[in-house]
């Protein structure tokens, strides 16, 4: 490990899928660390290799997909070198995964009790009658209401969000190092959303997890994340904290994300939709991916990809926009917004000196 | 005032029950009331299970409502007895689906989908007008003519809930139900298919019933917004008041759940939790309209809370209760 205080450390992952039409390089060289106790919030549209990127953390992704190269150091082992039987071990036990759906993630003949103790059993060789026990101790632990109760009941019993606690029960069951929730609230309502996102911080705490958040909803990264990392087109494009890339964001695909949503303040007129749709990665563009439908575009991002440049310490951003010779570009209004209040914030450093002010 | 406005729609004392008499029996809509001005957007929100997509079903005769009155443009379209009636009324009222996956037939071309209500209706004198009436519309949501005779599956998801656009407009309907239109689709891709209905509204006249659970989006579509839950309308008003100023209970822990894309907001988030029990408390409860086009469902004694509340959001000074 390069750092004492990463969980996981991912370097260069590049993965392509082999399909009729030829091999979809749906992750074009990504890199990122998972610091101890954090939350870390992937964001970025269908097809942006979210999901791929973290089903290779856990060694699930699908028969047709090849990873071309890059590591994924855990425990300084690397997980992609390892077997199925190895990464058996590992999965459920070090690192866990919560999916969308509820329904499907839960297997609707077994009794949710004995779904719990299942990794128990497997991963900590506990007798079935302790396995339950901790796993009646876990249903009070995600606010199953009477669970002595419900512990012998089955999935179809319970509503959505229930289920969704249900599975958290399970992923946590083990106290994993690292949990990967791969839009955990987006099958439920708003109301059950919220009660299942405190859930998550509160259990946080208590266990000490580090989270891989994946979701699109960019309110939801505002309240979970410590840290966020946007991906577009298989490559993260810019990441840094939450109140970074919020409130100071610097590549034109996150200012696009920020700006299509209507916040409390927006009236009337029309919302600023990104134009276009994203590339298709059979045959991904040369230089940066995002230029087709990005009205900041210059020549050289068409020819060239740009490299990450450093905003700050933690605040990274790939856009030649941020190149010394680059024009000075004035974002969306409702950026230049969010990067006044910005500006104003209470921060250790002082505010630096790509940021376009008016 | 909303009131000098033309109703396109009015529902009255709508339910929806399945099951009837069984011991399963559901009651999805429950009494619903509400009015739709020409040319306004009305937003239905609430959370699965609350009847709002019922509601709409039942509107355009999806389902036959258990009971209750529809009228449209004036005429009193509850109970279509005939074919022919069914057909007239389908022509002005359309629906666009919130799955654009599993609601265009993949093997058809975007040509028969779109041209489907023109050929029922006989609303094309040749072939030749026919196509050129699909490549109008095509051109219309934003695709292009050479579209037309693809298939679904080689279109993204904001293309294909176009071309469920361009169907829904093909018999110049005068008022479209769109049902969580935009609910499958990416952030930046929902930002595209919101502005065209806006845009269409404008250039075309339409009246929407926005159904969605998205708050913040239908916000931003709506002039007005009723708000469901459990079958029932809890509050019906101006869209930004709604948002800004419920007065329900409910519709203040609905909105204080939505998650808001600003990390400083969300540190300082406080939920409201909602106790739906108190619904269940045997009092006859109806509309009552505590400020100005802005309903509540209240009993008696709790009129005089809504309207503190109302007064004290600046919503109302003095006004006499209906």
């Amino acid at each position: 490990m390069e750092n004492p205080e990463n969980v996981i450390e991912v370097r260069n992952l590049q993965i392509d899928f082999h399909t009729y039409a030829g091999e979809v390089k749906a992750i074009r060289d990504v890199s990122f660390d998972l610091r101890k106790g954090e939350t870390l919030a992937i964001v970025g549209e269908s097809g942006s290799g979210k999901s791929v990127t973290t089903r290779s953390l856990m060694g699930l992704l699908a028969p047709n997909a090849v990873i071309k190269g890059g590591s994924i150091m855990f425990h300084d082992e690397d997980i992609i070198k390892k077997s199925e039987k190895d990464m058996q071990h590992i999965r459920g036990k070090d690192i866990a995964m919560i999916f969308q759906d509820p329904m499907t993630s839960l297997d609707p003949t077994m009794r949710i009790g004995l779904q719990i103790a299942e990794p128990l059993m497997k991963h900590k060789g506990l007798k079935k009658k302790e396995a339950v026990a901790q796993a009646l101790e876990m249903l009070k632990l995600v606010g199953i209401t009477n669970p002595e109760g419900r512990i012998n009941d089955y999935p179809y019993q319970f509503s959505g969000g229930m289920r969704q606690r249900i599975v958290i029960a399970i992923a946590l069951v083990c106290y994993p190092e690292v949990l990967i929730a791969d839009e955990p609230t987006t099958a439920l309502d708003v109301t059950i959303q919220a009660q299942i996102l405190d859930l998550m911080k509160d259990l946080q705490n208590r266990i000490d997890t580090s989270i891989i958040f994946i979701t699109h909803d960019l309110g939801v990264v505002a309240g979970m994340a410590d840290r966020v990392a946007v991906m577009y087109a298989g490559k993260i494009v810019e990441y840094g904290t939450v109140d970074e890339i919020f409130f100071n964001p610097q590549h034109p695909y996150t200012w696009g994300l920020l700006n299509s949503m209507p916040t409390l303040d927006t009236e009337g007129g029309s919302l600023s939709a990104i134009p276009g749709t994203p590339p298709d990665l059979l045959d991904p563009p040369v230089g940066d991916a995002f230029a087709a439908r990005s009205d900041y575009a210059m020549k050289i991002d068409t020819e060239q990809e740009p490299p990450f440049f450093k905003v700050s310490d933690t605040h990274y951003a790939a856009t030649w926009l941020l190149h010394p010779d680059a024009p000075k570009v004035t974002p969306p209004a409702e950026i230049v917004r969010r990067q006044k209040k910005f500006a104003a914030m209470e921060k250790p450093e002082p505010p630096i000196k790509h940021v376009t002010k008016e | 005032m909303p009131d000098e406005r033309k109703k396109i729609l009015e529902v009255h004392h709508l339910k929806q029950y399945f099951n009837v008499g069984k011991k399963d029996e559901v009651r999805a809509v429950d009494d619903v009331s509400f009015d739709i001005y020409e040319g306004e957007t009305f937003g239905l929100v609430g959370e699965s299970g609350s009847g709002k997509t019922t509601a709409g079903r039942s509107i355009i005769h999806l389902y036959e409502p258990t009971d209750g009155q529809i009228i449209f443009n004036g005429k009193d379209v509850s109970k279509l007895h005939t074919k022919a009636e069914m057909h007239e009324f389908r022509r002005e009222i359309q629906m666009i689906f919130q799955d654009p996956y599993a609601s265009l037939n993949p093997r058809m071309k975007v040509k028969d989908i779109v041209a489907e209500g023109i050929d029922i209706h006989g609303l094309a004198k040749d072939d030749a007008d026919r196509t050129k009436q699909v490549e109008d519309l095509l051109e219309t949501v934003g695709l292009n003519k050479d579209h037309s005779s693809r298939y679904p599956h080689e279109f993204s998801g904001g293309q294909r809930q176009r071309i469920g656009i361009a169907r829904a407009l093909a018999v110049e309907p005068k008022f479209i139900i769109a049902d969580e239109p935009i609910s499958a689709l990416d952030v930046s891709i929902q930002a595209q298919v919101v502005n065209l209905m806006k845009e269409l509204q404008e250039k075309q006249g339409l009246t929407y019933l926005f159904i969605a659970h998205d708050l913040s989006m239908v916000k931003y579509i709506s002039d007005r917004i009723g708000v469901m839950h459990y079958g029932k309308i809890l509050e019906i008003g101006p869209a930004d008041e709604v948002y800004t100023h419920p007065l329900h209970a409910y519709t203040k822990s609905l909105i204080s759940a939505v998650p808001v894309p600003d990390p400083e907001f969300e540190r300082n988030r406080k939920q409201v939790t909602y106790d739906a029990s108190r619904e269940h408390d045997d009092k006859q409860r109806r509309m009552v309209e505590i400020a100005p086009g802005h309903f509540v469902r209240a009993s008696e004694d709790e009129v005089e809370m809504y309207t503190k509340r109302a007064q004290e959001a600046g919503l109302v000074t003095d006004f006499p209760h209906s």
